[in-house]
Parts: structure tokens; C-alpha cells; sequence
């Protein structure tokens, strides 16, 4: 029983990692954090790919001339490494537009921002002063 | 030389916006970025007309890209499937395009518009690739270009309302969150069958009957797709991204990013998995069918009380993607097909709309609130007739596009599961009249001020032509119909 528990680890580990993310992201009311949280929450992912191409006693995949060598899988790696990239645009996207969204609202904090989008869009909708017109007869 | 092209088409439809984009960015000038992007929206249009005409010889092109033969290498497959995403989103792109000429300049700062096309094309890009390719991890790749592009895109409009960035935020948050989980499903996949293509997927898939991590990993990808695909309760960060973004971006998210992702569940449902057949059949029946009424419901009423028309048009989105996945979850081949018909027509309706209500928008110079519409049907005879035709199809009358979708709809589900659905089809379509009514009315019956002084060609160029092809297509759907049902064939084949 533990031994098995022990025994994968590292798929805890993704686990965890993984729920802090989604917890950050969903539960966080700060922008910022909620990217962070996201950050979190790829790198789980990646932990989960890497976790897949280890083989116990593997070697790295460099071709052997003995026949009973056993490789790791090296698709993982390059699968994540690919991920990664996708992870660092959608992290400096979502920080940029943080930054852009507190140079114009003031405020990073999510309850402030929408108080002030509902004021807005109230605004909107009342400033067309059309309610009084009657129709053509 | 022509023979090289039709060899490689599979990848110059991709390849063809992805590469122009990295020269338009280079061009300062309004005109010519604009210009090159027209020329290769209209290039990737070609292609995909060109791609259609070998699939009707061919039926089933595959691409190994570089070379490296499938399963090792990546996968690109175009059957008569996926044709009809490749066709939608190449042609609707076009129409974009050319409607972005004199809107674009007028609600983007100068000097970044030829970075915004740029990004317009990596969005286009990244749809086509989305759909082409037969690689799991690759799909990704390509649903991330798309979605990051179009974030860019949304947060554009913030040039004129700064409620764009919360949009594009929520929109790349929840994005962001759906493309990780597909991956993880990926990554499940991977661990139980060690493949990443798409077919090699489907017959590996056949020998691990109810393996958990196979279960789960379905479950991952399909919550995952289900997100970028706005299906009922994971939409939330569809009606502002698609109110606040600039007209033109409105117009092509709108009629093409959903539609996408769509032709996705499909392949995950009926061509991944179509060997474990209990667990498509439960969720096509507990989970699919019941957010898919929901949407048609909850959609349309979002609709009916909504102010703000970008809004409710993207709200009436939410209960038309409600209908394609209630045409997939019914699950027969009629029902199918009804959806590709749909996803189809949803795409030109839809297209027309925005189009028609953010032209009104450049004119009157301020948010298209139903309170400022009024009486500008008179002053806008053009766009207003163009925008009743296309409300006509939305809603389904005979003779447009949208009647034949709702015909091949309420068709399939009277033949399969009787005739409660059809009914709740039919009321769903009813209450669409009601909030496509109230934005005729005040545009007709009301009296306003006077503001717009002459319609512009350059901008009602595209609402006639959308107009027109959903006149047409009510009128000779044997293309739509024929396509959808070969494509539904292709499928589900001959198991139901």
C-alpha cells in the first residue's frame, strides 16, 4: 500500500501542483495572481508529460550497440518543450494585458474593475435617450 | 508546378496566412497591409476551393509533413469532413477582410494596424491548422495560436472601450484553462496507447475497453474542447470578448473561431472514439444532449433581455452552438449532418449580422444600444434590409439558409427520439423572433434624429454578398446538404 502510494510520487505531486493552479485561478480575485495560478497550473501539466517518458532503468534515448538496453521516451521532453513556449506566451499575453487593464481601470483587483464595467455598461445603455419617442402613425 | 501545389495543399492552406503575416507586420501603410492580407484571405480561399475539387476525387488526402510518414510523423488530413470547416473559415475570412477596410482604420490606432492584421491572419491561420491536422499534440499547438491571436485581437478594442481588456482577460483565462486540460487528456491518451495520431489513436483505442486513464483522458479533452467551443455553461467569456472586440474582429470570431471547435467535438466523439461506443453513447445522452437544451434556452434568453446588440447577437451564438451540439448528440447520421448543415448556415447568418450591426455602429459613432437604433432603418435602407434577410435566416423562415438547417434538424430528431425535441427546437426558434423583433422594430417603427448621411459601398460590399449566399443557400442547399451528409457518412459510416 504505501509503497505503491511512494511509488508514484511524482503523479501526486502533479496532483497538487495541479489543484493549487486551478484553485488560484478560480478563486483569486487579483489578476495577477490568477495568471500566476495559470502558471502553476501548466506546469503540472508538464510535470504529468515528463512523468510519462521515464522508464525505471531507463537510459537516455542514444541508440546502444547492447541489445536488451531499455530507452526512456524522448517524445515527452519534446512535446513539453513545445507546451512551454505555448505556457511563456499565454503567461506574458495575460501580463500585459494586466498591466493594460491597471493603467486604465486603476485597479488589478477583480471586484473593482467589474464595479466599475457595470457602471459603464448602465451608462451605455442609458445615455441612447430614446425611451420617449413615440411610433409613427 | 501546379502539380507540386495540388500535392501540397493540405499545408500551403495553412501555410499561406501564416507565412503573410510575418510580412504584413513589416508594411507601415493602412492600404497595403490591408491589401496583402485581402490577397492572401483570398489566396487561403482559393486553396481551400481548390482542396474542395480534389476531395470530390480524392475523399481522403492525407500529408505527412516533412516527410515522416504517419503514425511517427505529423498528420495532415483533409476528408470531406473537415473540408467544410476549411471552406467556412477561409471564406468567411475573406468577407472579414474586405469589410475591414474602412472599419478597421476607424477603431484602431494607426500605427498598430498592421500588426492587427497580422494577428488576424496568425488567428486564421491558426483555425485552418486546427482543422487540417490529424496530430493530437499538433491540434494543440494550433488551438493555442488561434486563441492567443484572437486574445490579442479582442484587447484591441480598447482603443475605444476599455471593457475590451477584461474581455480579452476572462477570454484568455478561461481559454488558457481549456487548452491545458485538453492537453492533460492528451497526455492520458498518450500514456495508455503511446500515439499521438488521430487514426492511429482510433485503433488503438479499440483494445483498451474502460481503461480509467482512457475514460479520464476523454473526459479531459472533451471539457477542454467543450470550453474553446462555448457549449452552454462554459461560455462565459464568449458574449463580451465578441461585444468589445473591434467590428471587424467581432465579424470573424463570430462566424469562424467557434465553429472550429466544433468540428473538433465532432472528431473526438464520432472519429477517435467511435470504438468505444458506451461511452460516446453516455455522454452524448447525459451530458451533451441536456447543456445543449439548456443553451438553446438559456442562450436565447439571455438574448431577448439584452440592451446591447454585439451582445445579444453573441448570446443568440450561445443557443445556435446549442443546436449543433444537440444535432451531434441526437447521434444518427441525419442528426449529424443537420449539424454540419447548421454550422454552416449559423456561420453566414451570424456573419451577416454582426456585419450589419457594427456598420451601424461605424456610422452612429457610439455602442449599438437597442435605445440608439431607433429609426435608423430608414436612414440605412440597405444594411437594414440586408440585416432583416439575415434575421429572417437566424430565425428560419422558408427560402433562407436557416430554414433548411431547421428543417434537416427537426427532421433528425423526429426520426430518432421522437418528437419532444423537435418541439423544444421549435419553441427555442420562436422565442428567437422575439429579440431579433424588438431590433427591427425600434430600426422601423421608431422616429430618430438624423445621422447618417449616405451608406458606404466599401462596407455594405460584404453584408450583400453574405446576404446574397443566405438567400442562395436557402433557396439551392443541395452543396450544404449533400456535403454535410457525405461528411456525416464519413463519420459515423454505416454503423447506424
Amino acid at each position: 500500500m504505501i509503497s505503491s502510494t511512494i511509488g508514484i510520487w511524482n503523479y501526486w505531486i502533479v496532483f497538487c501542483l495541479m489543484m493549487i493552479g486551478l484553485f488560484l485561478v478560480i478563486g483569486r480575485k487579483n489578476l495577477l495572481k490568477k495568471i500566476v495560478g495559470l502558471a502553476i497550473f501548466q506546469t503540472s501539466v508538464f510535470l504529468l508529460y515528463i512523468t510519462f517518458g521515464k522508464i525505471k532503468g531507463g537510459t537516455p534515448p542514444i541508440l546502444n550497440e547492447s541489445i536488451d538496453t531499455i530507452y526512456s521516451n524522448p517524445l515527452p521532453h519534446v512535446l513539453i518543450l513545445t507546451a512551454i513556449v505555448v505556457g511563456v506566451a499565454t503567461t506574458a499575453l495575460g501580463l500585459s494585458l494586466v498591466l493594460r487593464i491597471n493603467s486604465e481601470y486603476g485597479s488589478i483587483e477583480e471586484d473593482d474593475v467589474s464595479a466599475q464595467d457595470l457602471v459603464d455598461y448602465h451608462d451605455d445603455i442609458e445615455t441612447g435617450k430614446n425611451f420617449d419617442l413615440k411610433f409613427k402613425k | 508546378m501546379i502539380d507540386i501545389l495540388i500535392k501540397n495543399l493540405p499545408i500551403i492552406v495553412v501555410l499561406c496566412p501564416l507565412m503573410m503575416s510575418l510580412f504584413v507586420v513589416l508594411i507601415p501603410n493602412i492600404f497595403f497591409s490591408w491589401a496583402l492580407t485581402t490577397l492572401s484571405t483570398f489566396l487561403t480561399f482559393l486553396f481551400s476551393i481548390l482542396l474542395y475539387q480534389e476531395i470530390q476525387i480524392h475523399s481522403h488526402i492525407s500529408y505527412a509533413l516533412g516527410k515522416w510518414m504517419p503514425p511517427i510523423g505529423i498528420e495532415y488530413i483533409i476528408d470531406k469532413v473537415a473540408i467544410i470547416p476549411i471552406i467556412i473559415i477561409s471564406g468567411i475570412s475573406f468577407l472579414a477582410t474586405i469589410f475591414a477596410y474602412k472599419i478597421m482604420p476607424e477603431e484602431i490606432e494607426k500605427k498598430s494596424i498592421s500588426k492587427v492584421y497580422s494577428l488576424w491572419l496568425l488567428a486564421i491561420a491558426g483555425l485552418l491548422g486546427l482543422v487540417t491536422t490529424g496530430d493530437a499534440f499538433n491540434l494543440f499547438v494550433f488551438l493555442e495560436i488561434s486563441s492567443l491571436a484572437s486574445v490579442a485581437l479582442v484587447a484591441m478594442g480598447a482603443h475605444q472601450d476599455k471593457q475590451a481588456l477584461v474581455a480579452a482577460y476572462n477570454y484568455l483565462i478561461i481559454g488558457a484553462v481549456g487548452a491545458t486540460l485538453y492537453v492533460i487528456g492528451v497526455g492520458l491518451l498518450y500514456g495508455v496507447t503511446g500515439t499521438l495520431n488521430m487514426a492511429d489513436l482510433t485503433n488503438r483505442i479499440a483494445d483498451l475497453n474502460n481503461n480509467r486513464a482512457l475514460i479520464a483522458g476523454f473526459g479531459f479533452m472533451i471539457v477542454g474542447i467543450m470550453v474553446k467551443a462555448a457549449v452552454f455553461p462554459l461560455h462565459i467569456w464568449l458574449p463580451r470578448a465578441y461585444a468589445y472586440a473591434p467590428s471587424a474582429v467581432s465579424v470573424l470570431l463570430a462566424a469562424t473561431a467557434t465553429k472550429a471547435s466544433l468540428y473538433i467535438l465532432a472528431r473526438i466523439l464520432f472519429s477517435i472514439f467511435e470504438n468505444s461506443e458506451n461511452l460516446i453513447n453516455n455522454t452524448l445522452l447525459f451530458v451533451i444532449l441536456p447543456l445543449s437544451l439548456l443553451a438553446m434556452f438559456a442562450g436565447t434568453i439571455m438574448a431577448i433581455y439584452e440592451k446591447d446588440i454585439k451582445r445579444l447577437l453573441a448570446h443568440s451564438s450561445v443557443a445556435q452552438i446549442g443546436y449543433i451540439t444537440l444535432a451531434f448528440a441526437i447521434g444518427t447520421k441525419a442528426s449529424i449532418a443537420a449539424g454540419f448543415i447548421h454550422m454552416f448556415n449559423h456561420a453566414i447568418i451570424k456573419g451577416g449580422l454582426f456585419i450589419a450591426i457594427t456598420s451601424i455602429g461605424f456610422y452612429i459613432k457610439r455602442r449599438v444600444t437597442i435605445n440608439n437604433l431607433s429609426g435608423l432603418g430608414r436612414e440605412m435602407p440597405i444594411t437594414f434590409f440586408c440585416f432583416v434577410l439575415c434575421s429572417l435566416s437566424l430565425a428560419g423562415l422558408p427560402l433562407t439558409a436557416g430554414f433548411i438547417s431547421k428543417l434537416y434538424l427537426i427532421k433528425a430528431s423526429i426520426s430518432s427520439d421522437g418528437i419532444w425535441l423537435a418541439i423544444l427546437i421549435l419553441i427555442s426558434s420562436a422565442l428567437s423572433v422575439v429579440y431579433l423583433w424588438k431590433i427591427i422594430e425600434v430600426m422601423w417603427m421608431r422616429e430618430g434624429k438624423k445621422i447618417v448621411k449616405k451608406e458606404n459601398p466599401a462596407i455594405y460590399i460584404s453584408l450583400i454578398i453574405i446576404t446574397f449566399l443566405n438567400i442562395y443557400f436557402g433557396l439551392d442547399a443541395s452543396l450544404v446538404v449533400n456535403g454535410s451528409f457525405e461528411a456525416a457518412d464519413k463519420l459515423i459510416g454505416d454503423l447506424k
